[in-house]
Parts: C-alpha cells; sequence; structure tokens
C-alpha cells in the first residue's frame, strides 16, 4: 500500500510534527475549477469590502 | 500657479502623481523627480526571478505616460531638501541629480510649494558584510527587489537546476539578510516559486530547500502575526504558514540575524544567542530597508537632516515618534495625515514615512541583537496613502492653507497578499490573505488586533487567479489607460 504524502510529511523532522497539514480532499479542492471559481468571486468580493473600508 | 515636486516614481509616488495631476489640471505644475526611466510592478518581479516572466512584462517606460498626463518629468534623483530656501533662494526647493535625459551627472535646484517624498526604500545590503555594498547587491546571493536582480535571481536559479540534472545536490536558502529585515512576504513568495519550478524541472528529490527569517515565529510577517479565518477557523498565521512549509517539505530557522555572508555559506545569530554557519549553493536573502539619505538644510546652509528625518533616514511625519516601550504602543501611535511636523508644505508616503515604531514584539538575542521584523509597507497601503497625500496636497492649494488633511492611517487600512506559485491558469497555486488592519488595533480587537471577518487566507487556484488579475490591472491603471481612476489601489 502506497503511503500518504502527509505521513511523510509529518515524519520529516520535528518542525513538521505539530502542524497541520491537508489531507486529499482539501488538496484536490484546491485545484477543482468550479469550487475554485466560486471562491474566486467571494474572495474578490471581500477583497473588495477590505479596500473599500480602507479608503 | 503652485508647484508641486514628487520624489520618487514607484507604487506610492506614481499614484500621487497622477491623482495630482488629474486633480490640478492644467492651471498648476506637477514634477515626478525619479531615477529610473521605468515603472515597475514590483510583485510581479517573483515571476521574473523564476523565468515565469520577462523583465519587459513588469515594466513600463515612464516618459510617455507623465507627458500624456501633463507631468513635467525629470530623471534624476532628490539629493537634498532645502524647505527653508537658501540665502540665494526664499523658496523652499530640491537639489536633484540628473541620472538620464542626456544630463546624467548635471544637478539642479527645483523650487516647490508642496512636496512629496515617495522616494521608497534604500536596499540596505551593506548592511549585513559580504551581503552587498551600500546599496549594491554582491556576488554571493540573488535578490528579487529590483527586475535587475530577478532577472539575474533567475539565472542562477536556472545553473542550479542544470546542477541538479547532471546528479549534483543543491542546497537553497531563501529569506531575510539581517535581523532588522521587513519584506518577508516577498521571499515567502519567492521560496514557494523555487519549490513550484523544481518540482517542474522534476529535480524537487535532488534540492534541500531552507527558509531563514528574523521573524521570532513563522508568519509573523513584520505584522506580529495575524488571526486569520481559515475552513471555518480563526488560525494563527503560525500554523497557517508551518503547514505550507511542512506540506512542501520545507525546512525553517527563525529568529535568526544573518551577520556575515561569503561565498556559499552565511554567519547567523539566533534569538536564544546560539550562532551558527549554514551552507548554501543558491540563496537568496531581502536586505534590510533604509531611507534613501536624503539631506536637508536650513536657510543658512546648517545641517537639519535630524529635523526633517528619523536616525533610519525616513522622514517624519505626524506619528507619535515617543510611544516608549512595546506595553505602551497604541494604533493610534500611526501617522494619519503623513505631513512633516516642522515644515507644513512637505509630507512623505509609501515605505519613505518613518513609522511610530515596528508592529511585531521586539526581541533581541541575549548578546544585545536586534532580531525583530520592521513594519511592512506593502502595495496597497502606499498606493492609498499616496492618493490620500496628493488629495491633501491638491486641497490645499486650491481651497487654501486651512484645507482639511485627507487620512489614511494604517491602523484602519487592510491589505491583500497573494503569494502565489507557479504561472499556468490551472497549475499554479496561491495562499491568498488579506489583512485588516495591517497595525493591530487591541483596543478595538482585544484577542487578536485585527476584524476576523476581513481578515482570511485560502490555498488554492482563486487566489492564483487573482493574482494574474492584480498584475494586468495595476499595469494597466498606472500606464493610465481609459479608466485607470476607478481601479482602487
Ligand atoms: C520582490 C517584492 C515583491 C513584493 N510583492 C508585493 C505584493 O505581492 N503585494 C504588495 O502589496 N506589496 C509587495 N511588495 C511591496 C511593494 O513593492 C512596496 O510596498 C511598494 O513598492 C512601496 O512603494 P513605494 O512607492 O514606497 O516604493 P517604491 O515602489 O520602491 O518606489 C520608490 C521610488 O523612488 C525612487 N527613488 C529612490 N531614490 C530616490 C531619490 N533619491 N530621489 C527620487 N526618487 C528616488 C525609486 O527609484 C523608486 O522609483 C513587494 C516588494 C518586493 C521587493
Amino acid at each position: 500500500m502506497a503511503v500518504k504524502q502527509e505521513e511523510l510529511n509529518f515524519s520529516r523532522n520535528e518542525q513538521s510534527e505539530t502542524t497541520m497539514l491537508p489531507g486529499s480532499f482539501a488538496k484536490a479542492m484546491r485545484t477543482n475549477v468550479i469550487w475554485q471559481f466560486i471562491r474566486f468571486v467571494v474572495i474578490n468580493l471581500k477583497m473588495l469590502v477590505v479596500v473599500s473600508k480602507s479608503h | 500657479m503652485a508647484r508641486v515636486v514628487i520624489l520618487g516614481g514607484g507604487v506610492s509616488g506614481h499614484t500621487a502623481a497622477t491623482f495630482a495631476a488629474k486633480w490640478l489640471g492644467n492651471g498648476h505644475e506637477v514634477v515626478v523627480v525619479t531615477p529610473n526611466a521605468k515603472w515597475n510592478w514590483i510583485p510581479s518581479n517573483i515571476w521574473v526571478g523564476v523565468g515565469q516572466m520577462k523583465k519587459e512584462e513588469v515594466t513600463f517606460d515612464l516618459a510617455p505616460v507623465y507627458k500624456k498626463a501633463g507631468i513635467t518629468y525629470k530623471q534624476a534623483k532628490a539629493v537634498s531638501l532645502n524647505p527653508e530656501g537658501s540665502e540665494t533662494e526664499t523658496k523652499p526647493f530640491v537639489t536633484i541629480e540628473y541620472t538620464g535625459q542626456s544630463k546624467t551627472g548635471e544637478t539642479e535646484d527645483v523650487t516647490y510649494d508642496y512636496v512629496i517624498n515617495a522616494t521608497g526604500p534604500k536596499l540596505n545590503f551593506g548592511a549585513t558584510p559580504g551581503l552587498g555594498e551600500g546599496s549594491q547587491l554582491g556576488d554571493h546571493t540573488v535578490s528579487v527587489c529590483t527586475a535587475d536582480h530577478a532577472e539575474h535571481a533567475n539565472h542562477k536559479l536556472l545553473e542550479s537546476i542544470e546542477k541538479m540534472k547532471k546528479g549534483e545536490r543543491q542546497k537553497f536558502l531563501v529569506g531575510t539578510g539581517h535581523g532588522m529585515c521587513t519584506c518577508q512576504g516577498a521571499a515567502f513568495e519567492y521560496i514557494f516559486n523555487i519549490e513550484h519550478e523544481l518540482k517542474k524541472a522534476g529535480v524537487r528529490d535532488m534540492a534541500d530547500i531552507k527558509w531563514i527569517s528574523n521573524e521570532s515565529f513563522l508568519g509573523d510577517f513584520g505584522m506580529g502575526g495575524l488571526h486569520m479565518k481559515v475552513g471555518g477557523y480563526v488560525v494563527s498565521s503560525k500554523i497557517f504558514s508551518e503547514s505550507l512549509y511542512a506540506e512542501r517539505g520545507v525546512d525553517w530557522m527563525i529568529g535568526a540575524h544573518v551577520s556575515k555572508v561569503e561565498a556559499g555559506s552565511i554567519d547567523y545569530e539566533l534569538l536564544d544567542g546560539t550562532t551558527g554557519k549554514e551552507n548554501f549553493d543558491f540563496a537568496m536573502l531581502i536586505p534590510p530597508f533604509a531611507g534613501v539619505g536624503l539631506k536637508a538644510y536650513g536657510k543658512d546652509g546648517s545641517d537639519i537632516t535630524d529635523t526633517v528625518f528619523a536616525p533610519n533616514g525616513f522622514m517624519k511625519v505626524d506619528a507619535k515618534y515617543d510611544a516608549g516601550a512595546y506595553e505602551n504602543w497604541k494604533a493610534s501611535d500611526w501617522p494619519r495625515t503623513y505631513q512633516n511636523p516642522t515644515y507644513n508644505n512637505m509630507f512623505a508616503c509609501g515605505i519613505a514615512f518613518a513609522p511610530p515604531h515596528i508592529i511585531s514584539k521586539p526581541m533581541s538575542s541575549p548578546n544585545g541583537t536586534p532580531i525583530n521584523p520592521t513594519p511592512p509597507r506593502t502595495g496597497m497601503p502606499s498606493g492609498i496613502i499616496g492618493k490620500a497625500v496628493a488629495h491633501s496636497v491638491c486641497d490645499l492649494i486650491t481651497k487654501g492653507e486651512s484645507a482639511h488633511l485627507h487620512e489614511a492611517s494604517m491602523a484602519e487600512m487592510g491589505a491583500a497578499c497573494v503569494a502565489s506559485a507557479g504561472k499556468g491558469l490551472t497549475t499554479g497555486t496561491a495562499a491568498a490573505m488579506t489583512v485588516y488592519p495591517v497595525v493591530p488595533d487591541f483596543e478595538k480587537y482585544p484577542g487578536t488586533g485585527r476584524d476576523t471577518d476581513y481578515t482570511f487566507g485560502e490555498i488554492g487556484l482563486a487566489g492564483h487567479w487573482i493574482k494574474h488579475v492584480l498584475h494586468h490591472l495595476f499595469i494597466y491603471k498606472a500606464k493610465l489607460k481609459p479608466g485607470w481612476t476607478l481601479i482602487p489601489e
């Protein structure tokens, strides 16, 4: 059975041991074009609010 | 007819100059003094540094843009200010030295009614022995601070990739080259771009990649870190950053002051006082920033540089410089109008203004070496401040000296930061972050100092697309193409 990437990353050294790592679902969503298009719209809107609050 | 002289045609100065020219029209003169012939969208230098963009894609000629805007352009560097004039000149003036326009080396005194100092940072490589001399990059490391530096960095990166393809392991060291650096965000973006390119080139397994920085924890970013909404949680940027590094197999060394650079190695001192050496084959170390070294003289020729500028060379503005110890620091210490307290017709914007103090918690090693990030003044705040200052100056000219000054405090302003790896539309990925406000306000937000509705972070293609959009949008805006005023800073 192939070892999951997070198993390798967590075990690299002490520094990496205590952090959080994305699993395969979270990673897949990062490059899922439909989901990311929705996030693109949402992040842009949020950024616009930050910009308008800053002027 | 009034004359406004803007020193520096970078992010902040270009914003100030173009808005001032638009608002003042033909009745008054706007002059830009800047040593560079080209404008540079600095954030995209990162992509030049990994060969994903050419220098020409991140720069354009300033002369035609200023001609179109009716701005007088002097390709020169400001050397000194005479805010009271001199024994032979009644008006205040700035002494400039040409760097182009067939007048290289010639000096001129340019009188002004208002002056805006937007000279940005001196890249102070000389502060670390071996990192460089003065503002010149040395031979041992690379930089991405200018488009030329980034091109050179890419050549060195390609050399390393070639070596790895031939079976030679390479060690990459990326981060800050001194205990008092800022701009960790740029190095952060660069290290992940390198990691991405090495994967693409099929040599990732031949590379050891290490981050070195003066932050006391990963994710400090010179802002004392931030708590942001990530996937429904409010998370410290420490966890967010550590996760990114661990996921990509990048090691880190933090709380580090680089004390010496030599061919293939650096000497460092850590916050706990330990010292050591770290070897590298390729190193990109950001230099510390200082003011560009403008002098100021009184009417009688006496040196009044200390009155106008802080010891780090940045211009004094309406900040609270005597806030004292960290425990006493408040959001209200930060400047609002950026007017010089001694001379009302002088303003500073962008990196050129002297901050009241740092944002991160001050730290030093047991040997007394200060090791803490200095405050970032990124693109969005630099642009917003440049616009606010231009607005104030225009109002002072058109409405009279009692006009209300426009305000833009970094404690009431957000910033967006997109650190993007790769350039392909579906193959890249980015960490998109916004922070509001940049300077934490613990009176308003006692836990995190920030509004967690507007301080968030996310990894994915969406942020990557935003980075692409920002690249084209800001270059379009800086070229003053139709509708440029509608694009926010
Ligand atoms: C590699 C890198 C990546 C970055 N990425 C991001 C990012 O993704 N997002 C973000 O928000 N910010 C980013 N930043 C920060 C951003 O570039 C700066 O905040 C911004 O450029 C500051 O604007 P400024 O006008 O104060 O200085 P600058 O843009 O540096 O402009 C200063 C100008 O003054 C001129 N000058 C210097 N000396 C003199 C003199 N004596 N007389 C007259 N003119 C002079 C210079 O030639 C220059 O044109 C990045 C910075 C770097 C180095």
